[in-house]
């Protein structure tokens, strides 16, 4: 049984996280002077509801914090307070500060308590700063903020107060009424003194022991309507003497004050002048006293036959809960990935029903064959709408980049500005979780590498602060994220003088623009004079690279000079199907991932040239390939095919490294559900993983980056890397 | 026979907070995003008391109120003001607009029952 | 038919089958199900006792030789022989036998030592000897059936 409270913990951490982004958004809309007047709103509220659930499970340090926040954004609300850009350099901070309390109290862990004793001190003097502002409290030592309330109190009316006095006759004791549960019960309804009047008590020697001679005197200090006493003495009203004297004023008494030890206050307003009391009168339902809490006459609730089994009611509430709510529904990611898994399976049987009624001969126009392309068609639906339940929007990785930009700007000294756009770009959940290393990666790039100083910048006459815009973007079937800065562009001739000190490229290699763009994605390319702990702890571009192709993604760089350069990173909309090539290999049929293929060759016998017995090389516009056998490479024979005789594929793997796979045949495209060998198996070298081919047989997938790699470190092994110019950058 | 009560709050964990905390004193509970969405709500539901939030989205918690007397049938339906909110002046907007109580948040489940009861009795 | 020896406290039922002509018996707690060859897609540079992976239910299922594993001449599967599937810690692997011969039911003092002129080999795999009807039965332990390490298969 799950714990209410920790759900309901939980959920306030969400929604934190909900809260935290919808307050950077909005900050950063005011910084860009795109906000409207309900982002300001939207920031306020945001704090303001934080400080709210942070105060129901006694987050102090958030509360405090967020209130402090919270004043300030509210002097900003009501026009108090101009939001400068000084002002708003202290909020996002602010901002940053406040996730870090949720973090920490949702995970347990401390905070910079620095970090938010100068933020708090820098507030003061803001709402300090702010017309007629009150001081705000440094540090208010109890979580809830000091009350403002008094005010309203002074004029408030004496409570009311109802005279009761109460005389048992004999019969109620003959009835096993107790005047101490009554009055026990009488004592729920608000503050109460009693006087016990034993004034008619006989002498014990004549004393009835079932008679009755005492009478009590009661003062009942509550604002519940006459019926509700009456209620307390329902089984005993013809039993006893009963006179309710009520207050000057019934029903409940305005301005009435509750306070508990928490900060909770709870106060009744005096009606408004004109409210109709009439219906809602207490007079009017006094003579029902089978309900405990009377009801208004206006209200219709349908009433169940019997009475409902707690489950059933709790049932009953949630389905009223979910309809009244919103229309969106949260489900265990679980459950959602076996659906995946089903529709997978779904998808491979209907393949291969399809392959039987070929092989049985079936005639394409039999109703047979067109029910099984209804049932194809219905199965790629199916397969689409399950992918979408688990597409995501980009914008929570989006999000987290604001900060990282404010960090990495931080440190290296210089003016950044980031643009997002096309946030609302939908991925699967699991190529979401990996874009956002890559995505880091590349920003702070862009800053640290992309920008230059402030000082070279105005020198240049650009303004001084530079600009990093990240894009997503739909593009035939796969999410495209570009990171663009407008700095000064790829220094080609320290990248070229650098591949080559570095020996990635022969001193007399001819690289075109783009080329030598790209020889920043070449392992162990790094153009930075020193190693930066800010673009990636000592790792390049290359590391990104990797990780990209790892995913079935591709990353390009276009630079112009001066003007900036731009990243653009392609990625498949989701890692649980791979679209790619049906080949074969001596005997073997393998699927090769779409992504990696560049082109297809038809190698002629006088490109290929023998560095060995092993290898071949492919003389390709100018640049000589590795050639590598696929069914040699993994294995299946000894034997190398005739490079002529086969098909060549020209693949790109980790860090643009170039070769020319060759196979017996090609057979197709086609999308294949991924299957871990690593579940029942393990990994195995040169396969990435596994899929169900239409005949129910098991096809492996090529690791593409694998065998390249493979290729390349022979052909290092034989050859001196300068005997094979432009390998790389081909 | 429950007592209907009407929550709006914009946020979820709130919600839930007063939905736990109502369900468990025995309330029948309905929940609303924000003053639009209660006053969706209103069309379909006739709750014994209304407790809602001030800073909300698209209609705040003063906007529902004004709605909610606008209707001559909701006039005498209790509204209490459950708030973080401490500003005098924000409570007595509230109080022109019509709300019968004002809660001042963190509140106290058991206090904020009883207020219920109070204002739905 | 179980064929019943002693049953007490310790007893436990296990499934024999034939690999070449020798018997063997693993615990049948082990065993999800039983099923007939199907062609498995080699593995590249697997060990040579694993015959490849096969498609159980759109799980990829790693087959392996059992008679390779234990030393013996490798199988020629045909559509006569069976994949037994077992339930090793948190995979599933299959292996192919000739045929499932027997389910007995055997407790602890049933089961023999092996002789100790055994291989390394029969160490790995063998837990004890079974005497049954005059046949004799190994009782076999699956814990390393597959290749422990990547060192194992390069």
């Amino acid at each position: 049984m799950e714990d209410p409270m920790a759900a309901i913990r939980e959920t306030f951490f969400q929604e934190c996280e909900e809260q935290l982004a919808e307050l950077e958004a909005g900050l950063i809309a005011m910084e860009n002077g795109t906000a409207e007047v309900e982002t300001v709103n939207a920031v306020f509220r945001a704090v303001h509801s934080m400080k709210g659930g942070a105060g129901i499970f006694s987050l102090d340090a958030l509360v405090r914090f967020a209130h402090v926040f919270e004043t300030a954004l509210d002097k900003v609300r009501s026009g108090d307070l101009a939001a400068t850009p000084p002002v708003l350099a202290v909020f996002l901070r602010a901002a940053d500060v406040l996730a870090d309390l949720v973090r920490a109290a949702r995970e347990g862990g401390s905070v910079d308590e620095t970090r938010t004793a100068a933020l708090v001190e820098e507030f003061n003097h803001i709402n300090d700063a702010g017309a007629n502002a009150p001081p705000v409290p440094p540090a208010p030592a109890a979580a809830p903020p000091p009350e403002t309330t008094d005010g309203l109190f002074e004029d408030a009316p004496q409570p009311p107060v109802w005279k009761i006095v109460f005389t048992p006759r004999p019969e109620l004791y003959a009835k096993a009424n107790e005047t101490a549960l009554l009055l026990r019960e009488l004592s729920r309804l608000g503050e109460m003194r009693v006087t016990l009047d034993a004034a008619h008590l006989p002498d014990l020697n004549v004393l009835d022991p079932e008679g009755a001679y005492l009478t009590w005197h009661i003062e009942l200090v509550s604002d519940c309507d006459e019926s509700a006493i009456q209620h307390v003495f329902e089984f005993v009203e013809d039993d006893c003497t009963l006179e309710i004297t009520p207050p000057v004023a019934p029903g409940f008494a305005p301005g009435t004050v509750i306070t508990g030890d928490n900060g909770f206050k709870f106060e009744f307003f005096p009606p408004a002048e004109d409210e109709p009391e009439a219906e809602a009168a207490p007079e009017a339902r006094a003579p029902d006293p089978t309900t405990e809490a009377p009801v208004p006459a206006v209200k219709e609730i349908p009433v169940p036959a019997a009475p409902k089994s707690p489950a059933v009611e709790a049932m009953a509430a949630k389905a009223e809960t979910a309809a009244a709510v919103s229309a969106t529904i949260r489900v265990d990611l679980d459950r959602v990935d076996r659906m995946i898994d089903l529709v997978g399976e779904l998808v491979i049987n209907e393949a291969m029903l399809s392959q039987r009624v070929m092989e049985a001969g079936i005639n394409r126009a039999s109703g047979v064959a067109m029910a099984l392309e209804e049932l194809e068609h219905l199965t790629r639906e199916i397969q689409d709408s399950v992918m979408a339940i688990r597409a995501q929007p980009v914008r929570s990785v989006f999000q987290r980049m604001p900060r990282l930009v404010r960090e990495v700007a931080a440190q290296t000294g210089k003016q950044v500005r980031l643009i997002t756009e096309g946030e609302g770009t939908e991925v699967d959940k699991t190529v979401i979780e990996r874009i956002a290393d890559p995505l880091t990666h590349m920003i702070r790039n862009a800053i640290d590498h992309g920008l230059e100083s402030t000082e070279k910048r105005l020198e240049a006459g650009k303004p001084a602060e530079g600009t990093v815009k990240l894009t997503a973007l739909h593009r035939s079937g796969r999410i495209v994220l570009e990171v663009s800065d407008d700095g000064g562009g790829i220094n080609r001739a320290r990248v070229k003088q650098k591949a080559i000190e570095n020996g990635l490229i022969a001193p007399d290699a001819q690289l075109s623009e783009e080329e030598i763009d790209n020889l920043i994605f070449l392992p162990g390319f790094s153009t930075a004079a020193k190693v930066s702990d800010i673009s990636g702890r000592g790792v390049g571009m290359d590391v990104v690279k990797q990780s990209v192709t790892a995913l079935g993604g591709r990353i390009s760089i276009a630079s112009r000079p001066g003007r900036g350069s731009t990243f653009t990173l392609s990625l498949p909309l989701t890692l649980a199907v791979l679209d790619g090539m049906v080949i074969s290999a001596h005997g073997h049929t393998l699927i090769i991932p779409l992504g990696a293929i560049v082109e297809t060759l038809k190698p002629r016998a006088q490109d290929v040239f023998p560095l060995d017995r092993e290898i071949n090389v492919l003389a390709l516009r100018g640049g000589y390939v590795p050639m590598v056998d696929v069914a040699a490479s993994l294995g299946y024979c000894d034997q190398f095919v005739e490079p002529e005789q086969s098909v060549a594929l020209l693949v790109e793997g980790e860090g643009g490294v170039r070769a020319v796979l060759l196979v017996d045949a090609i057979h197709g495209q086609r999308q294949v559900v991924i299957k871990s060998l690593e579940a029942n198996y393990r990994a195995v070298p040169g396969i990435a993983a596994a899929t169900v081919m239409g005949d129910g047989r098991v096809a492996l997938i090529l690791d593409v980056d694998a065998v390249v790699r493979n290729a390349r470190s022979e052909a290092g092994r034989v050859e001196a890397r300068a005997d094979l110019p432009a390998l790389e950058a081909n | 026979m429950s007592t209907t009560v009407l929550t709006v709050d914009d946020s979820r964990a709130m919600r839930d907070m007063l939905r736990h905390s109502l369900i468990a004193a025995g309330f029948r509970v309905l929940q609303a995003e924000d003053g639009v969405h209660g006053l969706e709500v209103l069309e379909t539901e006739t709750p014994d008391v209304i407790v809602t939030d001030i800073n909300m989205p698209r209609m705040d918690g003063f906007g529902f109120i004004e709605a909610v007397r606008r209707d001559e049938t909701r006039r005498a339906m209790p509204v209490l003001v459950l708030t973080t909110e401490v500003d005098v002046e924000k409570k007595n907007r509230a109080r022109a607009a019509g709300a019968t109580g004002w809660i001042v948040k963190p509140f106290d489940p058991v206090k904020l029952v009883d207020a219920i009861r109070r204002v739905a009795a | 038919m179980p064929n019943s020896m002693q049953t007490d406290a310790n007893s436990r039922e296990l499934i024999a089958f034939r690999v070449g002509r020798q018997e063997f018996c693993i615990n049948v707690m082990m065993v999800r199900e039983i099923r007939g060859w199907t062609a498995a897609t080699a593995l590249p540079r697997a060990p040579r006792y694993v015959r490849g992976v096969i498609n159980l239910r759109g799980a990829v299922l790693p087959i392996v030789d059992l008679a390779v594993r234990l030393g013996l001449p490798a199988t020629d599967p045909t559509e006569r022989n069976v994949i037994i599937v077992v339930q090793i810690a948190h995979q599933q692997i299959g292996l192919l036998v000739d045929a499932v011969s027997d389910i007995l039911t055997a407790s602890d003092s049933n089961i023999q030592t092996s002789p100790d002129v055994s291989s390394d080999l029969v160490k790995t795999f063998v837990k004890g000897l079974l005497p049954v009807d005059g046949r004799m039965i190994s009782l076999i332990g699956l814990d390393n059936v597959l290749p422990a390490s990547e060192l194992e298969a390069a």
